[in-house]
């Protein structure tokens, strides 16, 4: 890597970029004790609304802080249109392929994505069948990462489509800078995402099964010990629905009912928050405590609707992720707006070859990890980790991909010396339903420690709040 | 409702009424342990203060598998901050935020916040800083968040499933702790009762008194000395008086009145029962079956009616 990332504030030259320049004028305005006052103010809340996250791997029922951070990443409203764009396009093709590779496969026979690519994948699910979902919509919640690169441009760097997580931050972080600097709301045109909640339960809603008048949607959750537990729990009670855990459910005649001090009531979609392979012990793992035996029947009967669909995770996988340009060409006919990270697939030889002898310049991830597990930095890396991640990759390359080391774009960031550039990503969720939509804003996520591109919350990473300027 | 979230809330407030109420037995405790007193017969446990609040909890024989013996600070110690004592203030507190948490989303963000904060709060102490800060101080403060926690949830919650059980968990726990207090203070003070207007007698009678607030309502009322039959009248049978056995059943019976159908009928009517036991009882009746096992038959009823609703509607089969 030789110059500097993009910074989102500020100019190579140093210049502040337009849409900064208010927040840069009242930063300059604001005394710095008032600031650190805030800080401490915006910590102690956090703890006491008890936004924390569960550590895996940690002593069992830790709970810790997201660190926040003071200084919003902003994104001007040309970058938003594009983003806009971008998302809904992408999303769009993506759940296009879920319905064609359950269904006939056209894709696959037209050979622009490979049938052993799909069809062996272990998130493929071939019980999905020819079974046709309400709308036609498979990923209702996605969650894509974004980040900059280069000299500004966009790239997707993957596609949450199973139970992406994180929005209660975004909404938590933009209801606690409203409350520490209202003062910066008043004086700055800043579009609002407080109706997320609003428009995913409309979004469920519409993919009710037919014939249900007023449905009753309900938030499926592993219970109080998942890590994200705080949002499941937020999200129910911002759309006013249970929040659910598996032994709160039963079947009968393919129904699906809660139990509640008033009997039985039936439950019309299942926001559901659990991976596949829980959801019903009946048909995936026998050994689940947190699903509800007959869900997946019922499922198939039409009789309940789950968001997402079962099986969505087969196009998430970073395996499949190097053909969504195609998938975007092939369904809507259109080229993408947002451009995808070079990607090397390593079951390919000459793939493979090349990454192996640039293992120190790329980043290598599991073609089904999440979360920052189980990935190697190559620039950050060690000999000793090369080598060791070099046998991995030869013991089993299908499991991997590798891609360059972006130089993520940094923004200014409070660290114990002041403010520093630190690299930032974003991840907006775009809502399908009836029609395509998000809310103008995402999570932005920051690596907090100096030079690190990781910025997953179990890796130590931050959040910060997300504008988009109105004008 | 969902049952589990139900059950979730009526422990909760359970929880957070135990601590209030563990806090109160051990203030009042605590003062009493401050005046000379004298064994009135010795080797009777409960003559001991610091016997009490164990006795009362029913937590002596665990409290003698950890400790060779009374003392003031290993009952504090045991009672407020024992972390496997699942009646201590610092468990019932742990206990009440962990169901909160379970079910966030049925109470309102100030609730769950309110006793987050509490909760946060509690796990900062340890003996020496209950001590240094003074004993009285903490255990009112314990006091102060179970009150601002209940401000909170009538302030700011929806009157409906959720509220009711809240305070159905509430009032039986708490009328479960007032019969306790009056029989075990009963036991203490009788064979001093003849000596009716001596000055620990006072004491005593007006610690058990204030660990239910009840002292000033009772020199309110009577505006007399205090007597073993005036506050067995005031305990149980006013129902103008909070903390009152017959108090508690007009919350437990109104409730349950609401949220009983054709299916749990038997449960409303079985409160229907006990509640006009008080609502139509009279001192002397008590004091002629005698207060103990007057007391004892209240303690195994109202255990029987919590028996029911959690089957009925807690924890369904």
């Amino acid at each position: 890597m030789s110059a500097s990332p993009y910074d989102e504030m500020r100019t190579p030259d140093g210049a502040i970029r337009p849409h900064y320049q208010a927040f840069a004028q009242w930063l300059e305005r604001t005394p710095a004790a008032r600031i650190a006052q805030k800080r401490e103010e915006a910590e102690r809340a956090f703890h006491r609304v008890g936004i924390t996250f569960a550590v895996y791997g940690e002593d069992s029922g830790t709970e810790r802080l997201i660190p926040f951070d003071l200084v919003p990443r902003i994104i001007s409203a040309d970058e938003w249109k594009v983003l806009d764009r971008g998302l809904k396009q992408r999303v769009q093709a993506l759940n296009a392929f879920l319905r064609d590779i359950y269904h006939e496969q056209a894709i696959l026979k037209a050979g622009v994505v490979p049938s052993e690519r799909v069809l062996a994948n272990s998130q493929f699910r071939a019980e999905m069948q020819g079974f046709d979902v309400p709308q036609g919509i498979y990923a209702h919640i996605a969650g894509v990462d974004v980040v900059r690169a280069g000299a500004g441009e966009f790239y997707v760097l993957e596609d949450n489509l199973r139970v992406p997580s994180g929005v209660s931050y975004m909404l938590e972080n933009r209801k606690m800078m409203m409350r520490l600097f209202p003062e910066l709301f008043a004086t700055q045109r800043i579009r609002p995402v407080q109706h997320y909640p609003d428009l995913l339960l409309e979004n469920l809603h519409g993919v009710a099964p037919a014939g249900a008048e007023r449905p009753t949607v309900a938030v499926l959750t592993p219970g109080a010990h998942n890590s994200a537990y705080f949002e499941h729990a937020f999200l129910a009670q911002q759309m006013g629905v249970e929040l659910v855990e598996g032994q709160d459910l039963f079947v009968q005649n393919d129904t699906v009912f809660m139990r509640t001090t008033h009997g039985p009531q039936r439950v019309h979609v299942l926001y559901r928050r659990v991976d596949d392979d829980f959801l019903d012990p009946r048909a995936f793992r026998p050994d689940s405590m947190l699903g509800v035996p007959g869900l997946f029947a019922a499922y198939r009967a039409g009789r309940v609707t789950l968001a997402n669909a079962i099986g969505t995770g087969v196009a998430d996988d970073k395996s499949i992720y190097p053909y969504v340009p195609d998938m975007i060409r092939f369904y809507l006919s259109e080229e993408p707006v947002l451009a995808n990270v070079p990607t090397y697939l390593l079951h390919r030889k000459e793939d493979r070859d090349y990454a192996l002898a640039h293992l120190a310049e790329l980043v290598v991830k599991e073609t089904h990890g999440a979360g920052g597990y189980g990935m190697l930095i190559g620039p950050a890396a060690s000999a000793a980790e090369l080598e060791a991640f070099r046998k991995r990759i030869l013991a089993a390359p299908g499991t991997y991909i590798a891609q360059p080391t972006l130089a993520l774009s940094t923004c200014p960031t409070f660290v114990e010396s002041g403010l520093a550039p630190r690299h930032v990503d974003l991840r907006p969720y775009v809502l399908s339903g009836k029609t395509v939509s998000l809310v103008p804003g995402g999570l932005t996520r920051v690596a907090l420690r100096q030079g690190s591109l990781v910025v997953n919350s179990s890796q130590g990473g931050g959040t910060k709040d997300t504008w988009v300027l109105a004008t | 409702m969902l049952s589990r979230t139900a059950s979730e809330l009526f422990w909760m407030s359970r929880h957070i009424e135990r601590a209030e109420n563990t806090a109160r037995l051990l203030d009042v405790t605590y003062r009493m342990s401050l005046l000379p007193y004298e064994v009135i017969e010795p080797g009777l446990a409960w003559a001991e203060p610091w016997a009490v609040p164990l006795i009362t909890s029913g937590l002596a024989t665990e409290y003698y598998r950890q400790f060779p013996a009374l003392s003031a600070e290993n009952v504090l110690r045991f009672m407020i901050l024992d972390s496997g004592n699942p009646s201590s203030i610092f468990c019932c507190l742990r206990a009440a935020r962990e169901s909160a948490r379970a079910v966030r989303g049925a109470i309102t963000s100030e609730m769950y916040e309110d006793l987050n904060s509490a909760w946060l709060d509690v796990r900062g102490y340890d003996y020496a800083r209950i001590e240094s800060g003074g004993v009285s101080e903490f255990l009112d403060w314990v006091k102060m968040r179970s009150h601002q926690f209940r401000g909170v949830t009538f302030g700011t919650l929806l009157r409906d499933d959720e509220y009711h059980f809240i305070r159905l968990g509430t009032h039986l726990e708490r009328a479960d702790n007032t019969a306790r207090i009056l029989d075990v203070k009963y036991h203490t003070l009788l064979p001093s009762a003849a000596d009716v207007g001596g000055a620990v007698d006072y004491y005593q009678w007006g610690a058990l008194l204030r660990s239910v607030s009840g002292f000033e309502a009772y020199r309110k009322i009577y505006s007399d000395v205090i007597t073993p039959r005036r506050v067995a009248e005031l305990l149980i049978l006013r129902e103008d008086m909070p903390r009152s056995l017959h108090a508690c059943m007009n919350h437990i019976y109104e409730t349950l009145e609401r949220l009983c159908d054709e299916h749990t009928h038997e449960i409303e009517r079985a409160a229907g029962e006990l509640h006009a036991k008080l609502h139509f009882g009279r001192t002397d009746d008590i004091i002629r079956q005698g207060l103990h096992e007057y007391l004892m038959d209240f303690l195994e009823r109202i255990s029987a009616l919590g028996d029911d609703i959690i089957r009925h509607f807690l924890d369904p089969a």
